[in-house]
């Protein structure tokens, strides 16, 4: 039996959009992300603890952590280091700015080439700031390698193969998939670990397990990248403005919720 | 050619209804461009699928049936419409933005080189004219204008929650788009509407190393919870407070025959199931009443509810946005009302 395997785990530097301000959005539609507080997108967490479960049972287990984004997003895979990762790669460059969820895969499938060798890619299911749950298949298509999506747990793993519970909206499913695959895990996976003191004190002032890629490094072809690269466009963003209703207004005095109560039952609106 | 598609999702041979919704707006936005519907089926069994879903429009189905395809796997399936799409040329094609279809559309995007846009609540036809400043040899600035016809306009609420977003693909094709379950309404085109099936020759698309990810054990089960039709809906946000406090929703409900519902908020605060979540990335409801207790009312939020026939806000805040979408505004906390609210429902229903 191995003794331990080659995890990707993809992670996103996300605002927070519990608190989002007023300078969110550029004129173009795309998102001003210096101007939030930046969290790590949850579902990604639940995907990197995924991946320290392996390495606590397999201890020669190899993880890297891969983000991209804006330089700051750094500090993911700070928080990665501090929970047990080997290594964090940060992928940062203009020229990939402006990516939608095809440009953006494909910048992470030739990051992922680049590093080349890896049994798995785990990754959280979908991203809070978009929600759009496309950059983990994506990724696995132009990897041109399985995709498992909305892991919940991981059953078995061999040398060759994984087993692993999907979360369906309708249920449950059981699949087995060979290395290399890729999967995305559901936020009703395990909760991420928090920092452990040993890590922490070894990584906060060493930046030795911490690598920098540009689009250079990672040989992409520009027009494949940025806004050259992605084939959707934002036509037009509104401000949304509220038809401002007539609404009846109402205290929580047992007078006025008599009132509202014969008010629906009169209109039939409760039978 | 250039027709517009939808993919049918199925699970032992029965259509979703999330597909037969998309087929409805399908309908109509083909008889805007003048083109026809079409639909992709993979699955086995697909005897009836005629039968199902002719009535909504639909012109050919492309049916690839056999017992390997079913249940639902990744690889087989997007090769298959893959190969549909570069026979076929669709000028847009639509998936429903379930556990299936986000699971195949990205991969199919990719694969095409396709722009998609995820979880949509409109679709329009409309032009566009896009201008690039470039800059001239002799170092003039020029302004190069592209026009566009008869482009799917996909819109949906974005991040912020504050702003509506149309997004387009200008130039791959087919334009593609996912949508939710109970956001475009399920409506019946013609009883007797009939189209042709196209058998595709799937064994050509797939190989076995697409058939690499094995299917161990699968346990579906139909969802308890009903929002969609429910008359009556119950929904707390994060201002309800607690999972205790979610109780009383419960218990309105119950007086009233309706269901619970809740916001993203109250769902990610962990007060009660994801199942219940009614919003852009939830359920899309369209209640007679619609009592929404401690919610404030982002976009993505409004999105799910806004269709409901009367809404009464509960909530501390006189501010809260849901209030000027709402028939009647109750200012007070959510644990005062609902008490009295089911005391004087009993009262008066005599």
């Amino acid at each position: 039996m191995k003794k331990g395997f080659k995890i990707i785990v993809l992670a996103k530097q996300v605002p927070d959009t519990h608190n989002v301000g007023k300078d969110a959005m550029k004129e173009d539609g795309t998102m001003n992300r210096a101007a939030l507080p930046a969290i790590i997108n949850p579902e990604d967490l639940n995907a990197l603890e995924q991946a320290l479960r392996i390495k606590d049972q397999y201890p020669e287990t190899q993880i890297t952590v891969l983000t991209m984004g804006l330089p700051k997003a750094v500090e993911v895979l700070k928080e990665g280091l501090y929970r047990g990762v080997d290594k964090g790669i940060l992928l940062t460059d203009r020229k990939l700015g402006g990516s939608d969820t095809l440009a953006t895969s494909y910048a992470i499938a030739q990051a992922i080439k680049t590093v080349g060798d890896y049994d798995m890619v785990l990754c959280g299911r979908q991203a809070i700031d978009g929600d759009t749950a496309q950059v983990g298949p994506q990724a696995a298509e132009k990897l041109g390698i399985p995709q498992i999506t909305y892991a919940e747990e991981i059953q078995e793993i061999t040398e060759s193969s994984i087993t692993v519970k999907r979360r369906l909206e309708s249920g449950v499913e059981v699949v087995k998939a060979p290395f290399p695959v890729l999967v995305t895990v559901h936020g009703s996976a395990a909760a991420c670990r928090t920092r452990n003191a040993k890590f922490y004190m070894k990584n906060k002032n060493d930046e030795s397990n911490i690598i920098t890629w540009g689009a250079a490094d990672i040989n992409v072809e520009d027009e494949k990248v940025g806004k050259a690269g992605s084939p959707t466009t934002v036509k037009k963003i509104d401000a949304v403005v509220l038809q401002a209703k007539e609404s009846k207004k109402l205290t929580s005095s047992d007078q006025d919720v008599d009132t509202l109560i014969k008010d629906l039952l009169s209109n039939h609106i409760l039978g | 050619m250039n027709n517009l598609f939808v993919y049918c999702e199925t699970e032992q041979g029965v259509v979703a209804d999330v597909s037969l919704e998309l087929l409805s707006k399908g309908r109509k936005l083909a008889n805007t461009l003048g083109c026809q519907l079409e639909a992709i089926v993979v699955d086995y069994n697909l005897y009836n699928i005629g039968k199902q879903i002719y009535k909504y429009g639909v012109d050919v189905i492309h049916v690839a049936d056999d017992r390997k395809l079913a249940p639902y796997q990744t690889l087989p399936t997007q090769k298959i419409i893959c190969d549909i799409i570069k026979q076929e040329q669709p000028q847009i094609i639509l998936f429903g933005a379930s556990s299936v279809g986000r699971d195949l559309a990205p991969r199919v995007a990719s694969a095409l080189r396709c722009g998609l846009t995820a979880d949509c609540t409109s679709l329009e036809i409309g032009d566009y004219e896009d201008k690039k400043t470039v800059k001239e040899d002799n170092g003039e600035l020029r302004t190069i204008v592209t026009p566009y016809k008869d482009l799917l306009y996909q819109i949906r609420p974005a991040f912020g929650g504050n702003i509506i977003a149309t997004i387009l693909n200008l130039q791959a094709r087919p334009q593609m788009a996912t949508v939710r379950e109970g956001v475009m309404k399920k409506e019946v085109y013609d009883e007797n509407y009939k189209g042709v099936i196209k058998p595709f020759d799937w064994k050509k698309s797939v190989t076995d190393l697409d058939f690499v990810v094995e299917i161990i054990s699968r346990q579906i089960e139909k969802s308890k919870i009903n929002l969609k039709a429910a008359p009556v809906i119950v929904a707390g946000g994060y201002g309800v407070g607690s999972k205790e406090n979610f109780q009383l929703l419960h218990e309105l409900a119950d007086v009233l025959g309706g269901e619970v519902g809740a916001s993203r908020a109250a769902v990610d605060a962990g007060f009660t199931e994801h199942e219940r979540q009614i919003g852009q990335t939830g359920v899309t409801v369209r209640p007679k009443l619609y009592i929404a207790c401690g919610i404030s009312g982002q976009v993505q939020h409004r999105a799910g509810m806004q269709e409901s026939a009367i809404i009464v806000s509960i909530n501390t805040d006189e501010n809260a946005p849901i209030n000027a979408i709402a028939d009647y505004v109750v200012i007070g906390d959510v644990a005062e009302v609902l008490p009295k609210m089911i005391k004087y429902y009993k009262a008066n229903s005599k």
